[in-house]
């Protein structure tokens, strides 16, 4: 029996893990955003050393899992189990990252809502009893992302104005049966919603609607009301996304104005970086997740989110015979106290 | 007075693109794939010869030009070898152009690499 | 969550997407692309002045503004180009070797054949079919009817 559900979409842990630790690494434009201080390294150079942007962004994952380990003096053998995923096809960046860490892996797909994917995964098999240390890691690389959804780099095109940026970037945490907190508390796993966009410019309004489905369904499973929250963060709606989310919950009776914030609206300046609507990207949630929101939840500045990152689950080939753009959004609540 | 010309015929063209980019969601791609087909289909129903004799480069340089080209190597090949000219005018009008953009491309592509945006 | 209705939702996201300034666009556009077709119109004039006829001045143009447009995008000028100017650099032929250039860049480390060459028709490709495929139809129609 589920003893562990809560409503319908909903797991609430008997034994919530802890984040013992986290780790964040971002390209050079994400390192003059507003979020800069918070991150834990800052390439000069978003190549990385390497001769491709997939090797590149493969060596963000290694570098941020490693960097995670030695933050709490780890090694690489007392972890059980690596949750890992990336935008790229057949998510090569984890693979590859896996390759060398040689963790058990689950490789998992979920594009710009795996970080939540991961944790909420990562969360049941710690709580299970199934391990007691797992890692949860997540990039995405601008150079690689665009070559794959978009146009070669030196295209002379103009983007569009709804277009967000995809972050360079990877971040990961470790999840322990033991620790001092922050915990995660609850879960709750996201179906899919496809309002029917189109546009892959337009990602935010693709995804709004599934980030709205997953919160009040939370709401609704936990019980909680929105001022138990310090601050209800979704992973990349980005400007447009931002203001269809907080219409449409204002209609279902939630107003989040005062605790809503946006991943991809605090890792850019937009005015200033040219970003347009904003940062996107499984980097992005992992990044300002592992880097800022941690530091903030660490340091007691905040005690309660709820971590939504969203994600689209489409791909060129599924744009280019016309298919919708299908999105999806995991809830994770994150605590520091469990008294 | 012919730089005149060219500046501003080619300059309305040009602008003719960016509204269609602006106001559709088509890509660069498909607005370079219009603007030749255009060109041939304004050559042939005869527009496009009194913008080209007007404007000069202001015609020939944005890529209905290219269209041009290709139509009136048509025409030409056609009136002196008939029916396979037909195959062979465009073609051959153009040859110039698009060996050249093939051979600088591989090079270019061999010396440079791509770079992040910023 | 009350169903959404896709035709609603539609047209209510449109609202919210930041309205283009087809002013600004259309202006930059202009001044980008006429200076293109200028320089085009200097070569042309040049090469007329030394007595090239209009069929060698028109091929000799094209070769050597495709050849700009293919070094500035190696150097990594013409997408900051493309940027500012959108149509205005994007209609001119300077654009056409740039939408050669650019794949066949990006796609070096894919290999020399199925990498270079292959992806730079990615978008070129395409231009030449319909372009040749329309001039063959109206050959064909001249062909035909003036006979």
């Amino acid at each position: 029996m589920a003893i562990k559900k809560m409503g319908n979409q909903t797991v609430k842990f008997s034994n919530p893990p802890s984040i013992i630790s986290t780790a964040s690494i971002v390209g050079p434009k994400e390192g003059e955003g507003p979020l800069k201080d918070y991150f834990d390294i800052v390439l000069e150079d978003d190549l990385y050393g390497e001769s491709t942007w997939e090797k590149s962004e493969s060596k963000l994952q290694k570098k941020s899992v490693n960097n995670a380990l030695n933050k709490a003096s780890l090694s690489l053998s007392e972890i059980d189990y690596i949750f890992g995923g990336d935008l790229l096809n057949q998510i090569i960046a984890s693979g590859y990252s896996a390759r060398d860490l040689q963790i058990p892996f689950f490789g998992l797909y979920g594009a710009c809502s795996t970080m939540a994917e991961s944790l909420s995964l990562g969360a049941m098999i710690v709580d299970g009893g199934y391990a007691d240390k797992v890692v949860c890691v997540t990039s995405s690389h601008f150079s690689s992302a665009e070559r794959q959804y978009r146009f070669p780099l030196e295209l002379g095109n103009q983007r569009s104005l709804s277009a967000q940026w995809t972050v360079t970037g990877a971040g990961a945490s470790i999840l322990s049966s033991n620790g001092n907190g922050p915990y995660i508390t609850h879960v709750t796993t996201g179906k899919i919603i496809d309002p029917g966009i189109k546009d892959v410019f337009n990602m935010g309004a693709a995804m709004a609607p599934a980030a709205v489905d997953t919160i009040i369904t939370h709401f609704n499973d936990t019980g909680f009301a929105i001022d138990d929250y310090d601050y209800i963060v979704t992973g990349d709606l980005a400007a447009i996304g931002k203001d269809i989310l907080l219409d449409m919950t204002k209609e279902e009776g939630l107003d989040l104005t005062e605790k809503y914030k946006d991943c991809g609206l605090e890792i850019f300046d937009n005015e200033k970086q040219d970003t347009h609507a904003g940062g996107s990207g499984c980097g992005c949630s992992a990044t300002v997740f592992n880097g800022y929101l941690y530091n903030l939840l660490i340091n007691r500045k905040i005690n309660r989110i709820l971590l939504v990152a969203t994600g689209a689950l489409h791909s060129p080939t599924s744009t280019q015979q016309g298919e919708s753009i299908p999105g999806i959004a995991h809830a994770v609540s994150i605590c520091t106290n469990i008294s | 007075m012919d730089y005149l010309k060219a500046f501003i015929v080619g300059g309305l063209i040009c602008i003719i693109g960016q509204i269609l980019i602006d106001s559709t969601k088509l890509t660069s791609a498909h607005i370079l794939v219009s603007f030749v087909t255009a060109g041939v289909i304004l050559t042939a129903i005869g527009i496009y010869e009194p913008i080209v004799s007007f404007a000069g480069a202001g015609a020939t340089v944005p890529l209905p030009g290219f269209g041009y080209s290709l139509a009136k190597g048509a025409v030409k090949a056609v009136k002196e070898s008939g029916l396979i000219g037909v195959f062979t005018g465009g073609i051959t009008a153009t040859a110039g152009g698009v060996s050249g953009a093939i051979v600088f491309g591989y090079i270019m592509a061999i010396i440079f690499d791509p770079k992040t945006k910023s | 969550m009350k169903n959404i209705n896709i035709k609603d939702y539609s047209k209510y996201v449109d609202e919210k997407i930041p309205k283009t300034n087809y002013f600004k666009n259309s202006f930059r556009a202009f001044i980008v692309g006429g200076l293109i077709c200028t320089l085009g119109q200097g070569i042309t004039n040049y090469f007329n002045s030394i007595g090239l006829n209009n069929e060698e001045v028109s091929t000799v143009t094209a070769i050597i503004l495709v050849f700009l447009g293919a070094f500035f995008t190696g150097l990594g000028l013409y997408d900051k180009l493309g940027k500012f100017a959108g149509g205005g650099s994007i209609v001119p032929i300077t654009g056409f070797a740039n939408s050669i250039v650019s794949p066949a860049m990006e796609y070096k480390k894919e290999g020399y054949v199925l990498g270079v060459s292959a992806k730079m028709f990615s978008i070129a490709g395409p231009v030449l079919v319909y372009g040749y495929g329309s001039a063959v139809i109206y050959g064909l129609l001249y062909f035909l009817f003036t006979k």
